[in-house]
């Protein structure tokens, strides 16, 4: 994919909890309707770094630019509008039904005088198709599986209507069916123009589905770029301290991490 | 996984839903106003609906003087006690993501009580005007203590009830060491703090008025923003709404309504906690329906619980906040033991 510039970018950022320093001169860019994948070993900024780009986490030092501004002075519903994020740690009020929480992502498309309207319903349907739930509609959202839950809070940011969402760790938690589900359905997100941004844990899910990779260790950028180039053995020992070998992915031919063997043989 | 197809099927049940909510409401109101006729008929003298109808509509009629001398300014402090409660459960409930949220059980009601027994007894302040600000500040000071403790980013639910309790514990052994010490004036607030309406006049119940009116209009207003907090800080954030200043008006509208409520009728525990768990149960989570059933419904039973208080223990009284407990434990308890059941 084609490097056409960066709507979202974050510059010589400082990102702190508190006094926690999680990175320091941080510069990151999001190249303009990629697939980009955020990954490293836990505790890198990774996350941090997702959280700052939304405006969630306000940096310590350093701005966040969107479309050339800086983030901090977007009016929140029109932020809401351009960039949608789906948090680690998204709670669905008990009870709640599928169509309802979906409904929930046309906060910022509505207000006091602009209450529910044909419009929102139809975009609400659209997502909900888009993510395959829509046979779901009327489902309580805690009796679904955690691959079903996921997609439909994908669906409530598809209905935010977003052309950049940011998603932290959608796979966390799914068995690998639903997974490879997930990332499917972002890359299907991604092939219909928008620009996604994800955070991964599993490196050669990231090497598989994205466009532009990010590799970051200790809150520093380690390389970037197409996975292509960046997921060598030696990247991979340097931003993990795990030994291995890459090879080429016989289903699609992008790198494949095969972390090396202490034990030969199976054991016993 | 097939390739998703952006035809936009109607959402089913959605619309279906809305209208039946909206019927539900109407329903609501319906019985509302069958229990305010009720609440106007049953008493010492008790009269037909139609009668107390026309006593309440017609200066000539018969029953005009005890409609609107004994029974209407009770109802209406039932009325907007009720409907002040119940709200403001739900928007505690909703704020601290807690089910067992209640501005009785946190310790709200009581922080009024306690302000307002300090007035009482200490600065010999004896009129409504004078001890609604001191409600106010006493609910406002305990809800302000509850969202420091609450509020912040390692807060749980856990700590949240807990804090809530041990507050509630202090203060009504503080009400209670106040009333004991100072038996002057223990006689006039023991009914004041069960939660009795009985002593309402027109005067006190229209002052109290503008404070629930606001708090409850503050409310409605802050149901959507409510529902996207209801989901986390950060996904409330990502829709684009505002935590921080969320939460800070959702402090006001609790401190507004259970000041107001409290200082008209005493601290009348359980409508906060029980009324919006019955209402989810219709509802949904979705506090813009919540808020208005809430708001319809929660009167209901402080005016049932008056009327029964009324005609129990005849020609004695019960007052609403006893009966309010012995009449909705049971139901409320069946209620929790159903639940799972009505969720699926």
């Amino acid at each position: 994919m084609k490097d056409d510039g960066a709507r979202l970018s974050g510059d010589d950022l400082t990102l702190a909890y508190d006094k926690r320093v999680i990175a320091q001169g941080l510069d990151v860019a999001v190249p303009d309707r990629s697939f980009t994948v955020i990954v490293g070993p836990n505790a890198c900024g990774k996350s941090t770094t997702l959280r700052a780009l939304a405006r969630v986490l306000k940096p310590a030092a350093g701005t966040v630019l969107l479309d050339g501004e800086r983030i901090g002075s977007w009016p929140a519903k029109k932020l809401a509008r351009t960039l949608g994020l789906l948090p680690q740690s998204s709670i669905a009020p008990e009870g709640i039904t599928v169509a309802d929480l979906v409904a929930r992502g046309r906060y910022p498309h509505q207000g006091l005088l602009r209450q529910w309207s044909r419009e929102d319903e139809r975009v609400v349907g659209e997502a909900m198709a888009a993510t395959g739930v829509a046979e779901l509609a009327d489902w309580f959202v805690d009796e679904l599986s955690g691959g079903q839950r996921q997609r439909v809070w994908i669906a409530m940011a598809l209905a935010q209507q977003t052309p950049i969402l940011l998603l932290d760790e959608p796979t966390t938690y799914l068995d690998i069916a639903h997974q490879i589900e997930i990332l499917d359905l972002c890359a299907d997100l991604h092939e219909a123009g928008r620009t996604v941004v994800a955070v991964l844990h599993d490196l050669n899910h990231a090497a598989r589905y994205a466009t532009h990779l990010i590799a970051m260790r200790d809150g520093r950028i380690v390389a970037e770029g197409p996975p292509g180039d960046v997921v060598t053995a030696a990247l991979v020992e340097e931003v993990f301290g795990l030994p291995c070998q890459v090879i080429e992915c016989p289903e699609t031919g992008t790198p494949l991490v095969i972390p090396a063997a202490r034990h030969r043989a199976p054991v016993g | 996984m097939p390739a998703p197809t952006p035809a936009a099927p109607p959402v089913p049940g959605v619309p279906g839903r809305r209208l039946g909510r909206s019927a539900g409401l109407v329903a609501g109101v319906l019985v509302l106003s069958l229990a305010v006729l009720l609440s106007l008929a049953v008493g010492a003298r008790p009269l037909s609906l139609g009668d107390a109808w026309r006593g309440l509509v017609d200066p000539a009629a018969p029953a005009y003087t005890v409609v609107h001398q004994m029974r209407l300014p009770r109802t209406l402090l039932a009325l907007l006690a009720g409907a002040a409660l119940g709200v403001a459960g739900a928007v505690m409930q909703s704020l601290t993501r807690n089910p067992l949220a209640d501005p009785g059980i946190l310790g709200i009601n009581t922080g009024a009580a306690a302000a307002v027994v300090s007035a009482i007894s200490f600065l010999g302040v004896s009129s409504f005007a004078g001890f609604v600000w001191f409600a106010f500040a006493g609910a406002g000071a305990v809800a302000f203590l509850l969202y420091a403790v609450g509020g912040g980013r390692s807060a749980t639910p856990t700590r949240l009830a807990l804090a809530g309790a041990a507050l509630n514990a202090a203060l009504y052994s503080y009400v209670t060491a106040v009333q004991l010490l100072d038996t002057a004036t223990l006689d006039r607030m023991r009914f004041w703090i069960v939660g009795s309406l009985a002593s309402a006049q027109t005067p006190i119940v229209l002052r109290l008025a503008p404070f629930i009116a606001l708090g409850l209009l503050l409310a409605f207003l802050l149901a959507r923003p409510m529902n996207a907090l209801a989901m986390g800080d950060d996904a409330a954030q990502a829709l684009g709404a505002n935590p921080a200043r969320t939460r800070a008006a959702g402090i006001v509208v609790i401190t507004l309504l259970c000041g107001a409520a409290t200082a008209a009728c005493g601290p009348i525990a359980f409508v906060g906690l029980m009324v919006p768990h019955l209402v989810r149960t219709l509802t949904g989570p979705d506090l813009r329906w919540l808020l208005p059933y809430c708001a319809v419904l929660s009167p209901v039973l402080m005016l049932v619980a008056d009327v029964l208080g009324r005609v129990v223990a005849r020609p004695s009284e019960v007052q609403a906040g006893v009966v309010t407990v012995l009449l909705g434990g049971p139901v409320f308890l069946y209620f929790v033991r159903k639940r799972r059941v009505v969720a699926a």
